[in-house]
C-alpha cells in the first residue's frame, strides 16, 4: 500500500513560499521591458508552464513504461496524474502565451513561432488522452491502452518541437523571444524563482491528486473484503484509473 | 505410488473483469485422456475458464499449469498443442472455408493435405470454396471444428461443441472431438445430461465459484439443480 | 516471417474479395480533387498550395483505411484466431501496417496521375521519381502510426472517432515534411528531387516510430 500522503504539508508551504517570492519578484524587482512594458512579465508565468507541461507530459511517458514493465497499476495512476495535470498546465501556459502575443503584437495567436505551433500540436494530442480512457471500459485494458498512448505521445514531444522548428526556423525569427537568449542577472533570479515555484506547484498537485485518488480505492477495498460486495455501488464508466 | 502427469492443474485460479469477479478459487486436476465438463448458468465463468486454458485470457491470481506447463509464463510453449472451439467460429465471413481453413494452416504450420482431410472428413469438400457467410450454422460449425484440430493438439477445449448441429453432423464430428479421440478435453455444455455422458471429471459453477468438483457418478439431481436455481 | 505473409496474403485476399476499403479511398481522393477545383476558383495549382492539398487529400484517404483495418478481424475473431497460434505477436503489426502500405500504394498510383491531369499546373514528369521517395517515406508513416492507432481504437467504443483523433496530430510532423518536401517538386521550373531536409525528417519519424510501434504493440494485445 502506497502512501502518497507523507510529506504535503511541507511540499505545500515551500510551493506556497516560493510562489508568494515569485510573485514579489516580478512585481517589485524584476526591471521593466523596455519595448513591451508591463504586459512582457507574464514571461515569467508563461515559459515556466510551458516548459514544466512539456516536461511532465514526457514524465508521464515514463511512468506509463513502468506500468507496462511491472504491471502494477500504480504506475498507470501517477501517469494518468501527470498527464492531466500537464494538460492543465499546458492549457494555463497556452493561454498566458496568447495574452502576452495579444499585448505585444495584436494578435491572439501568430503561426510564427515555432514553439507555441509545437505546443498547440502537443496539446491536441495529449487532449485526446482522456477520451481515449473515457471509451475502454475495461478497466485493466484502459490502463494498459492509456500507458501505450502516453509513451508514444510522450515520444512524440521531442520529435515534433524538432520537426516544426526546421520547418518554420528558418523563415521567420522566433517573435516570443527576449534578449536574444542570455538573460541578465536579475531577470534570470526572477525567472529561476518562478520556475522553481511552478514545478513544486505541479508536485504537489500532484502529490495531492494522487493521495485522494489512492485513499479512495483504497477506501473501496476495504468496504468489499469486510463488507461484501454489495456494500459498493460499481463504478461505472471513467476516465480515470481505478 | 507415482504422481502420473496432469495434463490440466488449476490452483486457486481467479478472475475478473474490473470489479466483478469471474472467477475464483478454481482447484482440480484433470489426467492426460480424461475429459471434464464444465457446467452452471450464463454468466457463471465456464466461457473465461475456457479462454484462460485457451492462453487467450491471463490468470490475475493462483496457478494454471497444462501439460505441465505453467501459464501465462509458458504459453507461448504449449499454445501448439491447443485446440480451442471457440462460441464464435473464427472464421472470415467473406472467404471460403478452404481459404480460412488454409490461413489457419499457415499459422499453425500445418499442412494443406490436413485441410482437405478435415474437409472431407466432416462432409464439406463439396462447399469449401464458398464463402463462410453463405453457409448454414451447422455447416459454419463443422468448419469451426476443422480449425480447431487442424494442428493435432493434445488438448481440446470445447465451448458448446454440439451447438447447431443436427444429429448426422454430430456424428461426423465425433471422431474429431469426441470421446473416441483420445485427447484430454474441457467442455462446457448448457445441456448436463448429455455432458454428464461423456465426462470423467464434472465441474459446476455458480457466480465464479466452484459449487463441487466431481465424479459423474457422485452427482444427483439436486446438486445439479443447485447449479442453475 | 511466414506469419507475416500470412496474415498480409489473408488481408489482401479479403480485400479482393469484398473491394470495401480501395474503391472507397480512391474515390475519395478523386472527389475531393474535384472539390478543391471548385473550391479553390483557380484553373490549375502548383508549388506549395498543390503539395499541400495532395497531402492532406492522400491524409483523409489513408484515414479511411485506417479506420477499417482491424475492424474484420475484430468482429470475426481474427484477433483470437491469431491470438491462438504459437507465432511472435508483433507479425501482426508488421503484416497489417504491410497492408495499409500496399493500400496507400495503390491509391497513389491512382490519385497522384490523377492530381497531375485534374489540378496540378506543372508536369508531373520531371518531379516523379523524387515524388515517389518522398511518398514512400511518408507511407511508411501513415502505414506505421495507422496501424498502430487503429489498433488501439478497434478495442474502443468511439472506434471510427478515436482513430483520426489519435492519428492526426501524430502524424503532424511527417506531414509538414511530406508537404514542404513536394512543394519545390511540384513548381513551375521546380526541382527535381525533395531537399534533403524533410527526407531526413521523415525517415527519422519512421525510425523512431517503427520501433516504439514494434515494442509496444504486444502490450495491446495481450489480456
Amino acid at each position: 500500500m502506497t502512501t502518497y500522503g507523507r510529506g504535503l504539508r511541507g511540499l505545500t508551504l515551500a510551493t506556497a513560499a516560493t510562489l508568494a517570492l515569485a510573485l514579489a519578484l516580478v512585481f517589485f524587482y524584476a526591471p521593466l521591458d523596455a519595448d513591451q512594458g508591463f504586459i512582457q512579465k507574464i514571461f515569467y508565468i508563461h515559459v515556466p508552464l510551458a516548459i514544466v507541461s512539456l516536461c511532465g507530459f514526457v514524465f508521464g511517458g515514463v511512468l506509463a513504461i513502468g506500468h507496462l514493465r511491472t504491471g502494477d497499476r500504480k504506475w498507470d495512476m501517477r501517469s494518468y496524474v501527470a498527464i492531466h495535470m500537464s494538460l492543465i498546465f499546458g492549457i494555463a501556459a497556452l493561454l498566458a502565451g496568447s495574452i502576452w502575443a495579444k499585448a505585444s503584437w495584436g494578435h491572439w495567436w501568430v503561426w510564427d513561432d515555432p514553439t507555441l505551433v509545437s505546443f498547440l500540436i502537443v496539446l491536441l494530442l495529449f487532449a485526446t488522452y482522456q477520451p481515449l480512457r473515457f471509451s475502454i471500459e475495461d478497466s485493466e485494458r484502459q490502463a494498459r491502452y492509456a500507458s501505450v498512448f502516453a509513451i508514444v505521445a510522450g515520444a512524440f514531444v521531442p520529435l515534433n518541437f524538432i520537426a516544426v522548428r526546421l520547418a518554420q526556423g528558418f523563415v521567420h525569427p522566433r517573435v516570443l523571444t527576449l534578449t536574444g537568449g542570455n538573460l541578465p542577472g536579475s531577470m534570470r533570479l526572477t525567472f529561476l524563482v518562478s520556475f522553481a515555484g511552478i514545478v513544486l506547484l505541479f508536485t504537489t498537485l500532484w502529490k495531492y491528486e494522487l493521495t485522494v485518488k489512492s485513499t479512495r480505492i483504497q477506501i473501496r477495498r476495504l468496504r468489499r473484503e469486510l463488507l461484501g460486495d454489495d456494500a459498493v455501488r460499481p463504478l461505472g464508466r471513467s476516465a480515470a484509473p481505478s | 505410488m507415482a504422481q502420473e502427469p496432469q495434463a490440466i492443474e488449476l490452483r486457486g485460479l481467479a478472475r475478473h473483469f474490473g470489479e466483478r469477479t469471474a472467477l475464483r478459487d478454481v482447484t482440480l486436476s484433470v489426467p492426460a485422456g480424461a475429459t471434464l465438463a464444465v457446467l452452471g448458468r450464463n454468466g457463471a465463468g465456464k466461457s473465461t475458464l475456457l479462454r484462460i486454458l485457451a492462453t487467450l485470457l491471463r490468470p490475475h491470481a493462483g496457478e494454471v499449469k497444462l501439460l505441465g506447463e505453467p501459464l501465462p509464463r509458458r504459453a507461448f510453449a504449449v499454445r501448439a498443442q491447443l485446440g480451442y472451439l471457440a462460441h464464435e467460429p473464427l472464421l472470415y465471413r467473406d472467404l471460403s472455408g478452404r481459404q480460412n481453413l488454409r490461413y489457419h494452416a499457415q499459422l499453425h504450420r500445418a499442412s494443406e493435405e490436413r485441410v482437405e482431410q478435415l474437409l472431407a472428413a466432416v462432409g464439406m469438400a463439396g462447399r469449401a470454396d464458398d464463402p463462410v457467410r453463405t453457409l448454414s450454422r451447422g455447416m459454419v460449425q463443422r468448419l469451426a471444428v476443422c480449425r480447431a484440430v487442424l494442428h493435432e493438439p493434445r488438448v481440446l477445449l470445447l465451448d458448446e461443441p454440439r451447438a447447431n448441429l443436427d444429429p448426422a453432423a454430430g456424428e461426423l464430428i465425433e471422431p474429431l472431438i469426441g470421446r473416441p479421440a483420445g485427447l484430454t478435453r474441457v467442455l462446457t455444455s448448457h445441456d448436463p445430461r448429455s455432458a454428464l455422458v461423456e465426462a470423467d471429471l464434472v465441474l459446476g459453477l455458480r457466480e465464479g465459484r466452484p459449487a463441487f468438483v466431481a465424479q459423474p457418478n457422485q452427482l444427483d439431481e439436486q446438486r445439479l439443480q443447485a447449479l442453475y436455481g | 516471417m511466414r506469419t507475416v505473409l500470412a496474415v498480409l496474403r489473408k488481408d489482401l485476399m479479403l480485400e479482393l474479395r469484398t473491394f470495401e476499403t480501395l474503391p472507397a479511398m480512391v474515390l475519395f481522393s478523386l472527389a475531393t480533387f474535384v472539390i478543391f477545383h471548385f473550391a479553390l476558383g483557380r484553373a490549375t495549382i502548383s508549388g506549395q498550395l498543390a503539395a499541400g492539398i495532395l497531402t492532406v487529400t492522400l491524409l483523409f484517404a489513408s484515414m479511411l483505411a485506417i479506420n477499417r483495418l482491424f475492424v474484420a478481424d475484430r468482429e470475426q475473431g481474427g484477433f483470437d484466431a491469431f491470438l491462438l497460434a504459437p507465432v511472435d505477436r508483433s507479425a501482426l503489426l508488421i503484416a497489417k501496417a504491410a497492408a495499409l502500405f500496399t493500400f496507400l500504394v495503390v491509391l497513389e498510383v491512382i490519385a497522384v496521375p490523377a492530381f497531375g491531369l485534374l489540378l496540378l499546373g506543372p508536369s508531373l514528369g520531371p518531379p516523379l521519381g523524387g515524388l515517389v521517395v518522398l511518398l514512400a517515406l511518408a507511407d511508411v508513416a501513415l502505414a506505421v502510426i495507422g496501424t498502430l492507432v487503429s489498433a488501439i481504437a478497434v478495442q474502443t467504443r468511439a472506434r471510427d472517432l478515436i482513430g483520426p483523433v489519435i492519428g492526426l496530430p501524430l502524424l503532424i510532423p511527417a506531414l509538414i515534411a511530406t508537404a514542404r518536401g513536394a512543394g519545390p517538386l511540384l513548381s513551375e521550373h521546380g526541382q527535381g528531387f525533395p531537399p534533403g531536409r524533410w527526407l531526413a525528417i521523415l525517415a527519422l519519424y519512421d525510425l523512431v516510430f517503427a520501433l516504439l510501434a514494434y515494442a509496444l504493440f504486444d502490450f495491446l494485445l495481450e489480456d
